[in-house]
């Protein structure tokens, strides 16, 4: 599936390495996060959860933390409060997701700011919004992986309950299912997974890593465990092999690397096209197939 | 704050707004926040692209904004809207990402396209911003009834005008245009915050819709004013007070409502 490098060195190289593992964490989260995201129409507010995170990721590099850090208390702090705020009505939901997501990248603007005048941190701004895998400290990969595996258990513990209640609420209040305590254990795992993806392809990047291969797998697969499995295949892919290309292009132009943020979003989006074309492919010879039996 | 070189800063602000305001009143009626936020994301690389081959910067965000009207139009019709909009505009950040790496201006002009730039407007830009909110601004005029009659109820529409998904196509046209010409003033990631703010909170002051429109373009006026003063003053990116105020908006049109609610119950 994915050319091997032909650059000696890939393997040895230490933040080749680091940038393999925690894009390797990121994936795998945001796959299973994000396929529960995306059926239950949650893809707005996993986006908004992600660029709000920038402020976070922002003020870290003002203080001198550890970007994860930041990332990840913006993240929880603000899908806490638009669950605390829960509004049924889908379309005040969207507007709400929307105001906060201006207020946020507001915050962000000015912290990005005062990261330019007052602290050393210049390149502050790319890092937080778009990533930059290649230098993220090694220093980070416990805490990351630590993250990851939280949300993993947070996802399996809800998997059953949440996948009820995205079909139906009804049904998942008769079963006996407590429907508040699974959204905001959903709500805290897309947290989590937006972060680690905030920290891999950046904040403003990561709703491609978190619905794209999601989406893609919902396309193509008729069982939730299937989707599951196809769309961290994906992420997977598109991330590594995101990290290869961009390995590689230090040698395409002299000098300067293509962005990595950029293979990685570039492969989801072609992974996403391939399904859709592959899935109305499917759905056209099924059609012709039981010709005309429904639409 | 009212030296000559700020005059068409004000003037370019007060047109942007009214224009923002007034698609924002549609934005909230149709229902469309994510795509409000998606297609200012999908012009960010036409100003990279511009800015590389050295072309106006308007005419690069225009043709990308059309352009992300055809994507998303094309990826909704088979996917829901918010996954469209979602991947498009993930894709073009990527991409103006690129671009301004590749063209070597980077960080500087980041931070400007993200979050806005009210300084340094010349004539030939303000003019062509007054040309193109008359045009976006004539076509949303025209058109209002049947967009109106459509974001309210689409059967309704369908049944009096026949064909309404060209509508869709044309309300997308208009978002676009006036994406365009906001992007620069207040930044590709605050342009819809102007839309969707003020626009939010004029459902509260008024129950017929085309004083709604009104108070949400004066209203998103008021913000831009008060967001580059207070820019002016504190130094502080516009963007910063533009996403505030319009947090404020909405909560003050929440508040407002809820007490109306109070009171009549």
């Amino acid at each position: 599936m994915m050319a091997m490098p032909s650059n000696p060195g890939f393997w040895a190289n230490e933040p080749v390495r680091v940038a393999l593992t925690v894009g390797a964490g990121a994936a795998l989260v945001c796959a299973v996060v994000g396929c529960a995201t995306v059926m239950r129409r949650q893809s707005f507010a996993g986006h908004a959860l992600a660029d709000v995170s920038s402020a976070g990721g922002s003020a870290a590099y003002l203080l001198g933390l550890n970007p994860l850090l930041g990332f990840l208390g913006m993240a929880a702090a603000v899908a806490g409060l638009m669950e605390w705020a829960e509004i049924r009505d889908a379309r005040e939901r969207d507007l709400l997701t929307g105001v906060v997501l201006g207020a946020g990248l507001g915050l962000t603007a000015l912290l990005l700011y005062f990261d330019a005048t007052l602290g050393s941190a210049s390149g502050a701004a790319v890092a937080v919004l778009f990533g930059s895998m290649f230098t993220i400290p090694p220093t980070i990969v416990p805490l990351a992986l630590a993250v990851a595996v939280a949300a993993l258990v947070a996802s399996a513990v809800i998997y059953r309950p949440l996948l009820v209640s995205a079909l139906s609420g009804d049904l998942a209040r008769a079963q006996g299912i407590r429907v508040r305590a699974v959204t905001l254990t959903h709500a805290l795992a897309l947290a989590l997974a937006v972060s680690l993806a905030a920290m891999t392809v950046g904040a403003i990047l990561a709703t491609a890593l978190l619905i794209g291969p999601a989406a893609a797998a919902l396309r193509l697969a008729r069982r939730p465990a299937q989707a599951l499995g196809l769309a961290v295949l994906i992420g997977l892919g598109a991330t590594w092999g995101g990290i290869v290309l961009a390995y590689e292009s230090f040698y395409w132009t002299p000098g300067r690397g293509w962005p990595v943020s950029f293979f990685i979003v570039t492969l989801i989006f072609a992974a996403y096209l391939l399904s859709s074309w592959v899935s109305s492919r499917d759905r056209t010879l099924r059609a012709a197939a039981t010709c005309g039996e429904g639409a | 704050m009212f030296a000559p070189f700020m005059l068409h800063a004000w003037l370019l602000a007060t047109i942007v707004a009214l224009v923002s305001g007034s698609v924002g009143f549609f934005v909230v009626a149709r229902r469309a926040a994510f795509p409000a936020h998606a297609l200012p994301l999908g012009a960010f690389p036409g100003a990279a692209a511009a800015s590389l081959i050295g072309v106006s910067q308007l005419l690069g965000l225009a043709v990308f904004c059309a352009l992300g009207v055809l994507v998303i139009s094309q990826l909704q019709r088979r996917e829901r809207r918010e996954v469209a909009s979602a991947l498009w505009l993930a894709l073009s950040l990527a991409a103006g990402m690129l671009l301004l790496s590749l063209s070597g201006v980077y960080a500087q002009s980041i931070n400007g396209l993200l979050f806005g730039q009210v300084l340094g407007i010349s004539r030939e830009q303000l003019v062509s911003v007054a040309v193109l909110s008359g045009l976006a601004l004539g076509v949303l005029a025209l058109c209002a009834r049947p967009l109106l009659l459509d974001s309210l109820s689409g059967e309704l529409a369908a049944a009096a005008l026949g064909r309404t998904a060209r509508l869709e196509w044309v309300f997308l046209a208009i978002l676009a245009l006036s994406t365009a010409i906001a992007v620069p003033v207040v930044g590709a990631l605050l342009v819809f915050s102007l839309m969707v703010g003020p626009a939010s909170a004029a459902r509260a002051f008024t129950n017929r819709p085309w004083r709604a429109l009104g108070v949400s373009a004066a209203l998103s006026v008021v913000t831009v004013w008060s967001a580059i003063a207070l820019a002016y003053l504190t130094n502080w990116p516009v963007g910063l007070f533009v996403g505030l105020l319009g947090a404020a908006c909405y909560v003050s049109g929440r508040l407002r409502s809820a007490g109306a609610v109070a009171q009549a119950g």
